[in-house]
């Protein structure tokens, strides 16, 4: 800071003020108010971070057990008389095989000294409804075994996996605990032999949905996820951009055209449910669209979509300078060359950002699906938009609201899948700006 | 408005004294304002910005194989009246045009003409340098591409360092045609903005002050395209510089506060101003 010499040996005139006085005496009251206000930003950044971290720990701490499942080494006799009777090995017969009872006879092999209806109950417990389907798969791809003894690890049951995966309190009394005595002594006794063991849990990525805990899956949810955000894409991203290219840039200004935006941007507010029922009422009951299907889930989050694609994109093609329009037209492109080749290129970073954030919220979106049948229980993996299915945010409402322990875990890691997936979308929209941004 | 276009006669007697008495107040065009051979023909042409009203009853034609310069202090409309000539002020939203412009005796402001080949022909260089966030190349070529005026690629390439050699920008970019246009400095991008009107080969060619941000040698070799231009094409130039009014027009006409005060012969125009405010603008007393 220069400030003048004391004006001691200066003529007299006393001069007003100097400028750089002004400032200087009023420079600490600025930068003190600059300081408030970045420590403001900085905390409210920190504070969404912490909230962000503690929802991130929650989620992963209940979920990340779900990426491993427990099996149990069972010593199987696939025992011909009850597999293959009549002994030529048809398919038929094998297929309609009492497996249960094979899975059945092989645990009370492995534990002879359990015996009465109550205890063989609870042995069986052990293992995983989906048992005897493991074995039946065993026979069909490799019939060289009917006949012989193999070790097969079976996938165990839910109670089991949730004591192996230390999630049922061992020191709590009998009455209150999901295991009973008896079985914590069969499990454990099978651990000492080294029959337990956590695999990771492909089955998770592979299977549909189940009622049991430790064979329900994601694949349906994904499957029915993906037709439904594809259809939705592509439904909404061209009608979108058309629809603002043409308000923005063709349609006359007058009252129609503001009454079509104020009607847009209310869409925009609307809550989500409304659109699903919407969907029921004019796809469903009125065009006939079959229920429960991506079909009808994708039209109805494209309406949803829509509002938010338009107005991002109008914002986009605002923020282009009319000096480059005119550029175009000056050399005699026509308008929709002048839009194609010159305006559109430069709003595509903004409006993919729009279509992606659009994207984003459908992804997680579940309300609205609710109301056009997508919350039913659908084990079959969808192959198609017209086959019914259901879509991850609900199929973690589905599970949310089941009891059993193991899809506390379960709902933590599909959370976990989808929150996987909103960050891919994000990151692609971040990277898809990189590449299309350009400077004029 | 053909009507309009036949019976207008204007005074091109000498200001009169009571004009001069109101203080140059403005009371009609003095000077010629038609040519024997004109190109395009404005006759009463009124816009309006809204309720601005940016050029009242402005009357003008614009001869073949000539300059037309046209020089006023700032805001007086002469960029407005220029982008009258190629229908650009129809992207202005709230923008009106009155009055009737003929272009080889077509009425350009006709229901039915079609804006898109009329700039074609009539092409435009702006005010501010706007050329696209694309490639140098691209910039030149794309007019003649989309108008489909090259038959290959080579075709295309000798336009491109035809054009850009015409502006004076040749030697500078031809190693970095690649190169985005944007990235070029405030003249380049007014040269390039030249280069990509000129390879159309527009018929008559509106300049908004070309040479504002170029330095004298750059100036000169624009100068030279306008004279070279002109053998073949019509061109109406906007300038600040009463030097290159002079040097590079035929006919001058002098714009006041919307108004065209007065149209002639350059010689004249210069030597000879006939209305005040027109001596008070050139002799530097105003503006
Ligand atoms: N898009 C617009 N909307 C409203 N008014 C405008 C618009 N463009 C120009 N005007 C007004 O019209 C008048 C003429 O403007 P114009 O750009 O034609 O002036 P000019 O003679 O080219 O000035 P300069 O020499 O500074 O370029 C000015 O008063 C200006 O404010
Ligand atoms: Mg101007």
């Amino acid at each position: 800071m220069n400030n003048p010499a004391p004006a001691a040996s200066a003529p007299p005139p006393a001069p007003a003020r100097r400028t750089i006085d002004i400032v200087n005496a009023s420079l600490k009251r600025r930068y003190a108010r600059e300081a408030r206000f970045r420590f403001m930003g900085a905390s409210a950044v920190f504070l969404g971070l912490l909230f962000v971290a503690v929802l991130f720990g929650d989620i992963v701490s209940k979920g990340y057990t779900a990426f491993a499942q427990t099996y149990i080494q069972v010593p199987v006799y696939f025992d011909p008389a009850t597999l293959d009777p009549d002994g030529n090995r048809d398919p038929q017969t094998l297929a309609n095989a009492d497996y249960l009872g094979l899975v059945k006879a092989s645990l009370r092999t492995l534990f002879p000294r359990v015996t009465g209806r109550p205890q063989q109950r609870e042995l069986y417990a052990l293992i995983s409804a989906g048992a005897p389907q493991q074995i039946q798969t065993m026979v069909r791809q490799y019939p060289s075994v009917l006949g012989t003894t193999r070790d097969v690890w079976l996938i165990a049951g839910a109670d089991v996996d949730m004591l192996v995966k230390g999630q049922i309190d061992r020191e709590l009394p009998e009455a209150d605990r999901r295991i009973k005595d008896s079985t914590l002594t069969l499990v454990d006794q099978l651990k000492t032999e080294g029959r337990i063991e956590q695999r990771f849990n492909t089955g998770f990525f592979t299977n549909g949905t189940s009622r049991e805990p430790e064979l329900a899956g994601i694949a349906g949810a994904l499957a029915g996820t993906f037709y439904t955000l594809a259809l939705t894409l592509l439904l909404s991203f061209p009608i979108g951009v058309g629809a603002a290219l043409y308000l923005q840039e063709f349609a006359p200004k007058n009252r129609w055209t503001d009454l079509i935006e104020v009607n847009i941007n209310n869409l925009a507010a609307v809550p989500s449910i409304v659109f699903g029922l919407l969907g029921l009422a004019v796809f469903i009951n009125v065009f006939g669209v079959p229920r429960s299907t991506p079909l009808v889930g994708a039209l109805v989050l494209a309406l949803m979509t829509l509002p938010t694609i338009i107005i991002a994109s109008r914002a986009a093609l605002q923020s282009v300078p009319p000096s480059i329009r005119e550029a175009a037209l000056g050399v005699g492109a026509s308008p929709l060359q002048t839009q194609f080749h010159h305006v559109l290129p430069l709003a595509l970073p903004g409006i993919m950002t729009g279509a992606i954030i659009g994207m984003a919220r459908a992804l997680g979106e579940s309300a609205p699906l609710l109301m056009i049948g997508m919350i039913a229980f659908i084990v079959d993996i969808p192959q198609g938009v017209t086959d019914s299915a259901t879509v991850l945010p609900v199929q973690i409402y589905l599970w949310a609201d089941s009891p059993e322990r193991g899809f506390v875990e379960r709902t933590s890691a599909a959370i976990l899948v989808l929150l996987g997936f909103m960050v891919v979308m994000n990151l692609a929209a971040v990277l898809l700006r990189r590449r299309f941004e350009r400077r004029w | 408005m053909n009507a309009l276009a036949s019976e207008i006669v204007r005074d091109t007697g000498a200001v009169s004294a009571a004009d001069l008495a109101r203080g140059g107040h403005f009371s009609g065009t003095i000077g010629d304002i038609t040519t024997p051979d004109p190109r395009m023909v404005c006759r009463e042409v009124n816009v309006w910005y809204g309720d601005k009203h940016a050029i009242k009853d402005v009357s003008l034609d614009i001869g073949n194989h000539q300059v037309v310069a046209m020089i006023g202090p700032s805001g007086c409309g002469k960029s407005t009246f220029l982008r009258c000539l190629n229908r650009m002020n129809d992207t202005i939203d709230g923008c009106r045009v009155r009055g009737s412009i003929t272009l080889d005796g077509q009425e350009i402001y006709d229901k039915g003409l079609d804006p898109v080949p009329l700039r074609a022909q009539v092409g435009m260089v702006f005010q501010k340098p706007n050329p696209f966030p694309k490639s140098i190349y691209e910039n030149v070529a794309y007019g003649a591409r989309i108008h489909g005026l090259t038959n290959s690629k080579a075709e295309l390439d000798a336009l491109v360092e035809t054009s850009l050699r015409k502006a004076g920008l040749w030697n500078e970019v031809k190693d970095r045609l690649d190169q985005p246009g944007t990235g070029l400095s405030g003249g380049q991008q007014q040269r390039l903005c030249i280069a990509r009107t000129i390879a159309v080969s527009p018929e008559v060619i509106l300049m908004d002050e070309p040479c504002s941000a170029l330095d004298p040698i750059a100036t000169a070799i624009i100068e030279e395209l306008i004279d070279e231009l002109r053998e073949q094409y019509s061109i109406a130039i906007v300038t600040h510089s009463m030097q290159q009014a002079a040097r590079v027009s035929q006919r001058t006409a002098y714009f006041h506060l919307g108004d065209l005060v007065e149209v002639g012969e350059t010689t004249q125009v210069f030597t000879n101003p006939r209305h005040k405010l027109t001596e008070d603008y050139i002799t530097g007393r105003f503006g």
